[in-house]
């Protein structure tokens, strides 16, 4: 695997660093909103 | 007098008299079109180049002020709800105040427009390339706008989703319009602009009572 | 028809959804990693050199950027004609997506242009509909957010996507006359020679799923929220 990039360096890894970190907000922020909406039923059904 | 025109003249009427929005728009645009060569310098030509652009946008955005009272009034004290029983039908209705909004708001500033093409240095042929596309072009920000007006009309602080919403769908108009000028400018002709605009406009206006009747009924609670 | 309204339960859909999640999940997983794979360990390109590297993740984001906002418009389409209940829900879930995806899009665009054709932006046809196509995002979610009322917010939503589908082929057709007027500068874009070809269908694939996979877990997320909220006031 060549992770020589020469001058394009400075262009390949922030749009490959921005479109990694979105998706990952992007997982985190949707499986996160996923267990909190889980707990919160969970909770209300326990009553 | 048929219904239409009772609630046209009413509104342009209600506009007339509540601050004045023609008045408000107008002072609105010859601030923006005073504005914009203070940031940009005073060179004649470069002036002269934006011009199209710059009063479309100004015009674009003076017409916006008063839209989002174009429903609202009438929600908030249930005139809408008396209006919607009324035999004319809604998309009538959505007619009347977008004509109504455009007497009192967009052929003002079309009105105005020769004035401020002056301060830009504007030959004559653009100028009157840039009244007939505001002509033109102005029914179909107030027809446009009406959708919005009407998707928003419950909202109080509804004040920035308006132009979020709106702008995005007046693009073609803006581009056809300053278009047809900078065409004009460079000695191509600005038929093809202002076509272009016109067709724009036409289906705007055709269309855009259906989508603000819809948006009407929706709100008015089914 | 008949099929979708079948999977309209909420029921039938956590279900449905709760089947299908784990395989989509580890196929999003496969095919990105596949597709990085293949980008990384693929020669530079002739023109390109190694920039080619950002095509294969901007054109996915693009594309899936574009397809949301049609799957926006035919849940839109759907709540509003045929009262599909599940789809407005499904509607407002994709927007963020949508939105994510397009910024993403123009950001790895802006990167891939300047060291392509020397420029960071164009107002070329394509980018300045994207460019729109972002605020219309933004506007869709922000009415959502600004109605109270949840089934009006989802009609007037519905209304807009509607009205903003229609308009994009008529952004799209505009700044093209609008450029050719002023003979601007024409994005060349050329072929892509086939080594090229796999990582960068597989990466749109893998987008697609990604897409898929967050998107019925914003759904699910969704529905239980309501039973939350009915429960709370008392409703079985």
């Amino acid at each position: 695997m060549n992770f020589d990039m020469g001058a394009y360096g400075i262009y390949i890894w922030p749009a490959y660093g921005a479109s990694a970190l979105g998706i990952a907000v992007a997982v985190v922020w949707t499986v996160a909103g996923w267990r909190r909406a889980k707990a919160k039923l969970a909770a209300l059904e326990k009553k | 007098m048929n219904p239409f025109a009772t609630l046209l003249l009413r509104d342009v009427k209600l506009a007339a008299r509540s601050g004045g929005s023609a008045a408000l728009a107008l002072s609105f645009f010859a601030l923006v079109a005073t504005l914009v060569p203070l940031g940009v310098g005073a060179d004649l030509r470069l002036l002269a180049r934006v011009a199209g652009g710059v009063l479309w946008v100004g015009a674009v955005l003076s017409a916006l002020l008063s839209l989002d009272r174009l429903f609202q009034g009438d929600f908030e004290d249930g005139s809408l709800d008396l209006i919607a029983l009324s035999p004319l039908p809604l998309e009538l209705t959505a007619l009347a105040k977008i004509t109504a909004h455009w007497l009192s708001t967009g052929l003002p500033l079309t009105l105005l427009s020769p004035l401020l093409a002056l301060l830009f240095n504007l030959p004559g042929p653009a100028t009157g390339v840039l009244f007939v596309s505001l002509l033109i072009g102005t029914p179909a920000v107030s027809a446009v706008g009406a959708i919005g007006a009407s998707l928003t009309l419950s909202l109080k602080g509804g004040g920035l989703i308006l132009p979020l919403i709106i702008l995005p769908l007046l693009c073609p108009a803006v581009i056809f319009g300053a278009g047809a000028v900078s065409a004009a400018l460079d000695g191509l002709g600005a038929r093809d602009g202002l076509g272009l605009l016109a067709a724009f406009a036409f289906a705007a206006v055709l269309l855009s009572p259906f989508a603000a009747a819809a948006s009407v009924r929706l709100n008015l609670g089914s | 028809m008949q099929f979708l309204f079948r999977y309209a339960n909420p029921h039938n859909f956590m279900r449905l959804s709760g089947a299908v999640l784990p395989f989509t999940a580890i196929a999003t997983a496969l095919c990105i990693g596949t597709a990085l794979y293949l980008g990384f360990t693929a020669p530079p390109d002739y023109q390109q050199g190694r920039t080619v590297l950002i095509m294969f993740i901007h054109v996915p984001a693009a594309t899936v950027a574009m397809s949301i906002y049609g799957v926006l418009a035919v849940c839109s389409l759907l709540s509003l004609v045929w009262r599909h209940p599940l789809s407005d829900t499904a509607a407002r879930a994709a927007a963020p997506f949508g939105a994510l995806f397009t910024a993403l899009g123009l950001f790895t665009g802006s990167l891939w242009g300047k060291p392509m054709w020397g420029t960071y932006w164009v107002w070329d046809a394509r980018l300045t509909s994207f460019l729109l196509l972002l605020f219309m995002y933004l506007g869709y979610m922000a009415l959502w957010n600004a109605i109270e009322d949840e089934v009006r917010a989802a009609r007037a939503a519905a209304i807009l996507a509607l009205v903003g589908a229609v308009n994009i082929p008529i952004i799209h057709f505009s700044v093209e006359w609008w450029s050719t007027l002023h003979q601007g500068e024409s994005i060349v874009s050329g072929t892509t020679a086939p080594v090229f070809l796999a990582p960068l269908l597989i990466m749109m694939l893998g987008y697609l799923l990604l897409f898929v996979t967050l998107w019925m877990i914003r759904i699910r997320t969704a529905i239980l929220e309501r039973r939350a909220r009915n429960l709370m006031q008392g409703v079985s």
